[in-house]
């Protein structure tokens, strides 16, 4: 198993990391970041080491050979000088070749993730088929590395940059496989382009003692995230999903609420810990949250959650899919059908729904999780087409630009959101009867009738979610206008000190590690 | 003034660090209520005089035997650094500890430990292993002992391991902030309660009765310790009735000491000949025994134990300028107190409520 980034090993790892990192010279640090991503990766066993290096050597390889058709490409044009004709026929046989190795690549890289993934799905699907009088289909139960999915897309993100001459391909293998491996993001991203890693990765990095500190404090918020909010919450929001008969009426508002600030703490914390562990290295990650819930629409929220995940899809398969020359004939046919109004739409709503689609079994190998994918993909097609009658209605009510109405719609924005996931952990024929539930019995009387007690959490636990909880709203408040960690540096060393203290002790005395603790991976480990 | 900002960096840090060793103390337990035996192993170190008797083992040694009955009716002086559950190899590491402090004349190690090796309670694990002193001994029993889902650094920063008592913290955790009350009376632990032994559990059958080769291999260090450090090892067995002693392990130890030549005292077996009346002398139904049984095993193994090189009756004696007499009197005066307390609680209330004097 590879180790948490919140346990005590993690620690003394990043420490030693982070020593022999500043100790080296410059121009070795990234040789030292690659073989403390191999040592990392490899703690978990060789198994697990295996599959990125099979995914890095091959997509370095493929790129390389993009990269010296397109070479060779030039080197004729430019010497045999080709005329007009001749150049299109050249460059489409070029582009069929870069194709040809491109597919390769994709369909090597994605089988991988498919058959380690969703193996077991599929054959659960085929046994529900074939029925069960056909016999029991046997499951695999692969092993599956840690972050396949994330190392996987970013992979492949770089093989299609590189097809489409969005930059040269990395000649140094290990150079490419520090990318395809550096420790802090592998297992939980945040995905991130070559174009913009190559620098921070590959360049000279002196030691900045504002930075580390810094890294350092974000690293602790993302321990507060994790262990104070997230761990502390779990147990009750797994007592209230696991048994939906039990936990009727109100307690389906309660455990949606909890479920999706537990999944916020958890994986918005991972990500602090991901990218001040690269800021004391001083690497700039890509963020992957802005403040989600300080979004007005599911589409806004979505580019505000997890943003490196849907700028992927949207640069990899939305934007393809919607040009592609099935969607052009979709479209077509539509046009000829007299159905124009739709004409334009079509494209972007086929694109929509793969996206939506993909993110869905991205998140897990589920039937649910596809459901709550394609549930989030229809209402923001719905919202979209509703476009219009939400202009009328503000033009009817001007009123509605105001505050009120803003906090109004970021509330019901977040609401949207938690209820759509139920769908994850709800089963798909209960989800409509829960909230249904919800909406006819639901009352607030319900969580004094003794079914609150046996969520597993004290009073002690409930002062220490709310003041958490609090705190995580105050520092996304203040964020709104500028960074806190600029903030605090600009305040007198005490008032420093007595921050970062207290938040320090607060995570060593409330946080859930330990014994009496089960130690339990962040969530978006899991993909 | 360049030396103003290092200076309150200092100063921050030295704060800091203050907070949290006082913080460490509110939350790691005190061990002052109904269980107490988390006090023993550090109530060692406020020892001012040596001992020539050192006994080592588990809850059949901390509760079976009164030093303070060997003193005061043979002049010796002894200690128990015992701990519920203490396994052998925590013995061995407790032994090379009070190394560093004294060099008894006689060990006796109680070998009812040699059954298991693994730890198979955390708490027991801490009970024994927090109050050690540190030193290489404390990290090797750590390491040796520590279960698996513990980790080495809740040993060395025990706020890691017991933060979450911030929830249940009580009155005793201020009380006993600064240092936790006397508990035991040179290790042993008294009590005066009286519950006859009854109807045992049946004794189980094993497909195996062979010692666990760690076990072995602990129980020879300590042998080859005392040996180069010039002490005579002697092995027991208390006169507990459960867990039950087989046959088997009784010849696999017997074996073993004739094989070394050491003294080995089966005090199960000669229960009758110590005097050991089941029915007033154990607190337990037969696990362990009451005041009263111990004092007898005293009594019992006194002469024995005199009759050992380095035993000595010490009455009128000092020892590095220290009267004898003066110290054990103080620890005999506390026995006497505590004794009569919980004599006179459990004919009261028919059980004891508080096993500490405030």
């Amino acid at each position: 198993m590879i180790m948490s980034l919140v346990s005590y090993e993690f620690l003394a790892f990043f420490a030693a990391a982070a020593i022999l990192y500043y100790v080296v010279p410059k121009r070795f640090q990234w040789i030292m970041l690659l073989a403390v991503s191999f040592l990392f990766y490899a703690g978990g066993g060789a198994v697990y080491l295996l599959y990125p290096m099979i995914t890095a050597v091959s997509t370095w390889f493929l790129a390389l050979r993009i990269g010296r058709v397109d070479s060779a490409a030039q080197t004729y044009i430019q010497e045999q000088k080709p005329d007009k004709e001749q150049k299109k026929a050249y460059q489409a046989q070029i582009r069929k070749q870069k194709k040809r190795l491109m597919t390769t690549g994709i369909l090597l890289n994605f089988g991988i993730l498919v058959v380690l993934k969703y193996t077991d799905f599929l054959l659960g699907n085929l046994h529900v088929l074939l029925g069960p009088e056909e016999g029991a289909v046997p499951q695999i139960s692969w092993v599956l590395p840690l972050g396949i999915s994330y190392y996987t897309f970013q992979t492949m993100g770089y093989l299609i940059d590189v097809f489409r001459g969005r930059y040269r391909p990395e000649k140094n293998l290990f150079r490419f496989m520090l990318f395809v491996t550096y420790f802090p993001q592998m297992v939980s991203g945040p995905i991130s382009r070559f174009d913009q890693l190559r620098k921070e990765l590959f360049e000279e990095h002196p030691f900045d003692g504002t930075q580390f500190t810094f890294g350092l404090w974000r690293v602790l918020w993302g321990f507060f995230k994790k262990l104070v909010i997230a761990d502390r919450i779990a147990p009750a929001v797994a007592t209230i999903t696991a048994a939906p008969d039990v936990y009727d009426g109100i307690y389906v508002l309660v455990g949606m609420l909890g479920y999706t600030l537990q999944l916020y703490a958890d994986f918005s914390g991972c990500m602090d810990i991901v990218i001040g562990v690269s800021q004391c290295f001083g690497i700039r990650l890509p963020e992957n949250f802005q403040r989600p819930f300080g979004a007005k629409n599911l589409s806004e929220f979505w580019r505000r959650w997890h943003m490196t995940l849907t700028g992927w899809f949207r640069e990899y398969i939305f934007f393809p899919v919607s040009t592609s020359r099935f969607c052009r004939a979709v479209s077509r046919l539509a046009g000829r059908l007299g159905m124009k109004k739709v004409t334009k739409k079509l494209p972007v709503y086929i694109a929509n729904l793969i996206v939506w689609f993909v993110t869905g079994i991205w998140h897990g190998a589920a039937w649910g999780f596809i459901l709550w994918g394609l549930a989030n993909g229809i209402v923001m097609m719905v919202s979209q087409e509703l476009t219009e009658l939400y202009r009328a209605f503000h033009r009817r009510f001007p009123q509605t630009d105001g505050s009120v109405y803003g906090a109004f719609q970021k509330v019901r924005t977040g609401l949207l959101f938690s209820g759509l996931l139920m769908f994850q952990y709800y089963p798909f024929g209960t989800v409509f009867a829960m909230l249904g539930n919800l909406l006819a019995t639901g009352r607030l009387s319900q969580l004094f009738d003794g079914r609150f007690a046996e969520l597993g959490l004290t009073a002690a636990d409930f002062i220490v979610l709310a003041i958490g909880l609090l705190l995580m709203l105050l520092i996304s408040i203040l964020q709104e206008t500028g960074s806190v960690r600029q903030k605090l540096a600009a305040r007198p060393l005490v008032v420093r000190f007595a921050a970062v203290f207290l938040l320090f002790v607060t995570v060593l005395v409330a946080g859930c590690y330990g014994h009496g603790y089960n130690a339990s991976q962040f969530i978006y480990n899991q993909f | 003034m360049r030396w103003k900002k290092p200076a309150c960096v200092l100063l921050l840090a030295a704060v800091g660090v203050t907070v949290i060793a006082g913080l460490q103390r509110l939350l790691m337990p005190k061990y002052m209520g109904q269980v107490v035996e988390g006090n023993f192993t550090s109530e060692y170190y406020e020892e001012t005089t040596p001992h020539d008797v050192l006994f080592l083992g588990n809850c059949e040694v901390y509760e079976n035997i009164s030093p303070i009955v060997l003193w005061r009716e043979f002049g010796i002086t002894s200690y128990i650094r015992g701990n519920a559950q203490q396994l052998i190899a925590q013995s061995y590491y407790l032994l090379e500890d009070t190394l560093k402090y004294e060099t008894p004349g006689v060990v006796v190690f109680n070998v009812s430990a040699m059954q298991q090796f693994d730890q198979d309670n955390e708490s027991y694990n801490r009970m024994t292993l927090d109050g050690m002193r540190w030193s290489a001994s404390k990290w090797n029993a750590i390491r040796t002992t520590m279960m698996e889902d513990e980790h080495i650094i809740e040993y060395v920063f025990p706020i890691l391991r017991f933060h979450s008592r911030f929830a249940e913290l009580e009155a005793d955790d201020l009380t006993y902030f600064m240092k936790s009350g006397k508990v035991a009376h040179n290790g042993y632990y008294l009590r005066a309660d009286i519950r006859p032994a009854g109807d045992l559990p049946v004794e189980r059958r094993r497909s195996d009765y062979s010692f666990d080769s760690r076990s072995w291999e602990y129980l020879e260090r300590i042998r080859a310790l005392c040996e180069n450090n010039g002490i005579q090892l002697v092995l027991m067995k208390a006169p507990s009735l459960y867990p039950a002693w087989y046959d088997q392990w009784e010849i696999q130890i017997e074996e073993y000491a004739s094989e070394h030549n050491l003294l080995y005292i089966n005090c199960l077996e000669a229960s009758d000949e110590i005097g050991i009346d089941f029915a007033t002398d154990t607190y337990d139904a037969g696990l362990h025994m009451n005041v009263y049984g111990a004092e007898k095993m005293a009594r019992y193994f006194g002469p024995i134990l005199l009759g050992l090189p380095g035993v000595y009756d010490r009455r009128g004696t000092a020892s590095e300028g220290i009267d004898l007499d003066s110290v054990w009197q103080e620890k005999c005066d506390f026995y006497d107190q505590m004794k009569a307390s919980q004599e006179e609680e459990f004919a009261k209330l028919g059980y004891i409520k508080q096993f500490y004097i405030q």
